[in-house]
């Protein structure tokens, strides 16, 4: 489904991304680990179109998509879930679904869509539906996160970018989001690139899995081979 | 006249300017919601409202409700173009390059229009004559009564945008998180264009609704601009009811001050006021300290 090649990514001179190649096939969860500073971000970044990479090639189902703008990017079915939930603070929680959905708006058919989308997204998550009329500044992180990722499926991607979702928040709220994560991979056959410090977690969810240092891929691997591998050099644990 | 009778008519005339100043600041509020600047050629698209009806009165001869519409799309026009040609193709848009721009840019307009339109002051008739009404012992002028419906109108109009519409959501997302904006399928750049858009319209507005009560002249630009802006800071630069309640408070503290101390510190009330709230409550009189959880 996603084919990526060599890809170089620069945040201004510093070479974030150096040769670094992946793949992922449809329904498939892979996890990518590694220290602060490996480049995990940057490679969501990268195939969101929001850093483009300088050199390398991004297949999509098929499609180049390197250099596409981020916008087009969801378009064809990638959604990224950036790093601290990001949502809109000052909107409620149903406008943040509903922008979510934004490029679906042009197209009549899709409104009504968008609507049972919605309740679906309250159904996935019933905390999200008790507090639909909140601003979202006010949920607690572990909501927040939770409507960080309704926010991204409310564009129906075939291909879900996970960026620290367990990011802060308590082991007991960390399971419910995994849970609703494997659960999407089940019912709707969604495919999810998930980055994680919290490795051994994201490592027992995952299929399989990239191990990143400093820009490069250094390990790769199924990943209950690398969860119990356990020489992967850096901690497993928080 | 009595004292009270007095005030009562300070009021009314505080409250109309007051109106004016909110449309202005409003349009301050949208644009640095969506861009993070303060857009000093706002007060020139106001002038450009009212210039521009004088010229669809005068020289295209159209009746005075064409001539307003001609004016608004004219001056909005003039602000699309404005973001096109400066803002936008900045590569690396700091703060100060912004700004500086935008006074260059009002500098410009102000320029072109004093050499097209000369240097004259000219009077645009009022929408539906000048004939005072008495209401208690204060007398309004129907333009006062325009000004109110036209704000109440425009405000509204703005507010049901903004909180109802997928558009107006969206540049909303922008002004919260632009990067998550751009995340989820938001084309920021064309969220800016929008705010250039609107902002323009309703200082373009303003000047218009003003202009039969005070005039217009290629430099009115200036003032009613800072005052806009003034408005705008007392409501915290919120696009909302903040900057309202900001432009009301300072038309009627303005008027009073001009009224009962001397109408020579009318101007000079503002910028205390502004300097005040920039000392001491730098994020509005009308905002709420922020609670946000992680």
């Amino acid at each position: 489904m996603l084919k990526v090649k060599n890809i170089n990514t620069y945040y201004g001179k510093v070479h974030a991304l150096k040769n670094i190649s992946l793949h992922l096939s449809a329904r498939e969860i892979v996890a990518l680990i590694g220290a602060n500073g490996a480049g995990k971000t940057t490679i969501l970044n990268t195939l969101s179109g929001v850093t483009p990479p300088a050199s390398g090639s991004i297949q999509f189902e098929g499609e180049g998509v390197n250099g596409l703008a981020p916008d087009r990017i969801v378009k064809i079915g990638i959604s990224q879930v950036p790093e601290g939930r990001q949502v809109f603070k000052g909107l409620t929680v149903a406008d943040n679904l509903e922008l979510g959905a934004y490029l679906r708006f042009r197209s009549r058919a899709d409104r009504n869509a968008i609507k049972l989308d919605m309740q679906h997204m309250y159904e996935l998550f019933p905390r999200l539906g008790e507090r639909k009329k909140q601003m979202a500044g006010t949920l607690s992180g572990g909501e927040q996160q939770m409507l960080a990722i309704g926010r991204a499926l409310m564009a129906r991607p075939k291909l879900l970018l996970l960026d620290e979702p367990s990011m802060g928040l308590a082991p007991l709220v960390v399971q419910e989001i995994f849970a609703v994560i494997e659960k999407l991979r089940q019912e709707e056959g969604t495919t999810v690139l998930l980055v994680e410090q919290n490795a051994k977690a994201a490592l027992k969810m995952a299929d399989r899995g990239y191990v990143l240092e400093t820009g490069k891929v250094i390990l790769e691997g199924a990943a209950a081979d690398l969860l119990e591998s356990g020489e992967t050099g850096f901690k497993t644990e928080g | 006249m009595e004292l009270a009778d007095q005030i009562a008519q300070y009021l009314v005339s505080g409250l109309s300017t007051g109106a004016i100043y909110a449309l202005i600041g409003i349009g301050f509020a949208i644009i640095y919601n969506s861009t993070d600047i303060i857009n000093f050629a706002q007060g020139e698209l106001v002038m450009l409202g009212g210039m521009f009806t004088l010229f669809s009165l005068n020289v295209l001869h159209l009746p005075l409700p064409l001539a307003i519409l001609f004016a608004v799309a004219a001056a909005t026009a003039v602000g699309v173009l404005f973001e096109r040609l400066t803002i936008r193709p900045l590569k690396s848009p700091t703060p100060l390059a912004l700004i500086i721009i935008t006074i260059g840019g009002s500098i410009l307009i102000r320029g072109i229009t004093m050499m097209i339109g000369g240097k004259d002051t000219h009077a645009i008739p009022a929408f539906s004559g000048s004939e005072p009404i008495l209401i208690g012992t204060a007398t309004i002028l129907p333009q006062h009564l325009w000004i109110f419906a036209l704000t109440a109108l425009a405000i509204t109009a703005n507010k049901l945008f903004f909180e109802y519409t997928i558009t107006g959501k969206a540049m909303r997302a922008c002004a919260v998180n632009r990067r998550a904006a751009g995340l989820v399928g938001i084309d920021v750049k064309r969220m800016v264009l929008f705010s250039f858009a609107i902002s323009s319209a309703l200082g373009s507005l303003a000047g218009i609704i003003v202009a039969p009560l005070t005039m217009t002249s290629y430099d009115v630009g200036i003032m009613l601009g800072l005052k806009g802006f003034c408005a705008a800071i007392i409501g915290g630069l919120s696009g909302g009811i903040g900057t309202v309640l900001g432009g009301l408070l300072l038309g009627v503290l303005e008027s009073l001050g001009a009224g009962l101390i001397s109408s020579g510190y009318k101007d000079a009330i503002a910028f205390i006021i502004l300097l005040l709230i920039l000392f001491i409550r730098p994020q509005g009189l009308f905002t709420k300290a922020q609670t946000e959880r992680v």
